[in-house]
């Protein structure tokens, strides 16, 4: 997977709360066996009609959001379900950041464990952001978000920051410690 | 030093720490069809081997028809793949599978629990959102995602970053037709979806001291609505009781081994907790939600509040509901009872006591999906199948169901159900369904009354 460290795009807006991932990615769409192929089925409910053409105000289907890498939200993103599809709808459909107020934890992982990045900003910094309405520059590496005169600094967990930076495996990063691993289960028996 | 349960339980499985992060042992690892296909193929595209087969068990839950005629031939070309490929990847790595035709299938949530797998002291995981049901039976539970089922197939291990802890204390006596549906409920209607958040919460309290396990496991299992991946229960006399005997629960001497390791497990001091919250059900009212998340729920005797956000605005136009109007407006139509949050046989007895010599009402169907085939025996021996047949309604093989919609069970577009399921997004029972969460109790008497009423 590749590593992340600048994103440079303009935003598209869903600032809406609780945002769960029913609404990001629907069962129906949760049969496949492949990590791939979820472009189409993001944001499904609110993306097409009842006769599945898409809305044509919303703003995936947009025009003027063709491309854009970034997707700003609410508070508590990625609520409910577990199902990782949702991480990976929204890296197929290309959003490789998306700027909330707050995240569900396991969709936080999610996101995270595909090598996407779950900011963390405060309502008036996303409003701003919102409002200056160009590109922005999210900057892993020096922990800022950059859109015209508008600076902001995020926080994000040192070792995540590391792993996006670096474009770690998950399994081989854990595998390093397999002798600690033996010793846990040689010590807690079976 | 003093410690909480959480704390005690998480120290003594941590690896290695790396700066915020922790390298955490897993004891037990459930998985069912939708969420591990991705998984093992990762493992066979790196040529990796599922690392304790042993310690890893399988289920078939939330594609699988629940008509019995329906189950031997899946029509749905693409569930019975995901279904198929479930059982050939547990063949390939050597993991023991509750597949359809299993006396011990059901949902993932259920079995655990049942079949003595899920104990006190463990760490558990799943693909699976509602894994903190396990957590009420003292154990470290949590939902993880498809990457993190594959970090723990390879490597039995995953980083979490360790949560803040928050104690909820839950005080009184409840009146007899509350449940713990109600009280996980209220604590959301109150609190917020997200008021646990990057917490663990521990459920304490002499109403927690009584509770029975099943009803604890009722509790845990909608942390997740709360914001909280964990919610945990101090083990007691009532948690051994229901463990001891179980399947894979140790026996004779090995319980008694099992019995002494697991002592030191409770909170020394409730001050210890980041945070506290507190309830008192002594006067709680049976629990309704009207909107399209869990804390949009009400009072059955209060009116539907203003609308005070554009969500709320939404909710309501969705629902086709209005502010003012009150449970018993609602023109329900549908019953489901069953999901991994009310799915027991416990659930199943305060339902058939409801139902007991009544039919239902004619505007409605009502349909009974047990959590597990040992519920559907238990419920078969103890004549609550009869009861709910004769008073009209379908019952059902276990499996999700209508509490996700991902196999045929769906609810028809603008339908209100009430549902003792967890969840009432938009959506979640089938496309522009109207999802009422409530307790087994309500849900029976909704059938019996034909409205959102205790009659």
């Amino acid at each position: 997977m590749d590593k992340l460290d600048i994103v440079k795009s303009r935003a598209t807006v869903i600032f809406k709360d609780n945002i769960d991932t029913d609404i990001l990615i629907p069962k129906n769409y949760l049969k496949s066996t492949k990590r791939t192929g979820f472009a189409d089925a993001l944001f499904a409910p609110w993306r097409y009609d009842e006769t599945g053409q898409p809305v044509e105000d919303f703003p995936l289907n947009q025009e003027v959001n063709k491309g854009n890498q970034i997707l700003i939200a609410g508070e508590n993103f990625g609520c409910g379900s577990s199902r990782e599809h949702a991480a990976w709808a929204l890296q197929d459909f290309g959003f490789k950041v998306v700027i909330a107020g707050s995240y569900s934890p396991i969709f936080y992982m999610n996101y995270l464990n595909n090598l996407k990045l779950p900011l963390v900003l405060g309502r008036a910094e996303r409003e701003a952001l919102i409002d200056a309405n160009t590109e922005i520059t999210v900057n892993l590496i020096d922990k800022t978000v950059r859109s015209g005169d508008l600076c902001f600094a995020f926080e994000i967990e040192n070792v995540y920051r590391e792993k996006l930076l670096k474009g770690q495996d998950g399994v081989e990063e854990i595998l390093q410690y397999i002798d600690l691993i033996e010793e846990h289960e040689k010590k807690y028996g079976k | 030093m003093q410690k909480t349960l959480f704390d005690k339980i998480w120290e003594k499985h941590v690896i290695v720490t790396k700066d915020d992060k922790d390298l955490l042992y897993i004891d037990l690892h459930l998985i069912h069809e939708v969420t591990s296909p991705q998984a093992f193929e990762g493992l066979r595209l790196k040529n990796r081997k599922l690392r304790r087969p042993d310690r890893t068990f399988a289920t078939m839950d939330h594609n699988t028809p629940t008509i019995a005629a329906h189950r031997a031939e899946i029509t749905d070309q693409l569930s019975a793949e995901q279904l198929n490929s479930l059982a050939a990847n547990c063949a390939e790595f050597g993991v023991t599978l509750f597949d359809m035709d299993s006396e011990y299938n059901g949902i993932v949530h259920m079995i655990g629990p049942e079949l003595g797998l899920s104990l006190p002291g463990k760490t558990i995981v799943c693909g699976d959102s509602h894994t903190a049901t396990h957590g009420a039976l003292g154990a470290l539970a949590f939902g993880i995602g498809t990457s993190e089922v594959e970090d723990v197939f390879a490597t039995q291990c995953m980083w979490q970053t360790k949560p803040k802890t928050m104690g909820v204390k839950i005080t009184g006596k409840p009146a007899e037709n509350i449940f713990a549906k109600d009280i996980i409920l209220k604590l959301i209607a109150e609190n917020g979806v997200s008021f646990g958040t990057g917490y663990a919460i521990e459920y304490y309290g002499d109403t927690i001291e009584n509770m029975p396990v099943e009803e604890r496991l009722s509790l845990c299992n909608m942390s997740i609505e709360g914001g909280a991946k964990f919610g945990i229960i101090k083990p007691d006399q009532k948690t051994l009781d229901y463990i001891e005997g179980r399947l894979y629960t140790p026996k004779g001497e090995e319980f008694e081994k099992f019995k002494a390791s697991i002592s030191d497990l409770y909170t020394d001091d409730e001050s210890l907790f980041d945070k506290i919250i507190t309830l008192d059900v002594t006067d709680l009212k049976p629990q309704v939600s009207y909107g399209t998340n869990p804390a949009m729920t009400v009072d059955i005797d209060q009116a539907f509040p203003e609308i005070k956000s554009p969500e709320d605005q939404t909710a309501y136009q969705y629902m086709g509901l209005k502010p003012g109007m009150k449970a018993a407006d609602i023109p329900v139509e549908f019953v489901f009872i069953g999901s991994c949050t009310n799915g027991r046989i416990t659930d199943l007895r305060i339902a058939a006591k409801v139902m007991e010599d009544k039919t239902i009402a004619d505007n409605i169907t009502c349909v009974v999906v047990p959590g597990s085939m040992q519920v559907l025996k238990q419920a078969e021996q103890e004549g609550l199948v009869d009861i709910f047949e004769r008073a009209g309604c379908e019952m059902r093989m276990p499996g999700c169901s209508y509490c996700l919609a991902m196999n045929e069970d769906r609810i028809a577009p603008e339908t209100h159900c009430a549902s003792t399921s967890n969840r009432n997004f938009e959506g979640r029972q089938g496309d522009r369904s109207r999802t009422h969460l409530m307790s087994p109790y309500l849900a029976a008497k909704t059938a019996i009354e034909g409205r959102i009423s205790l009659g």
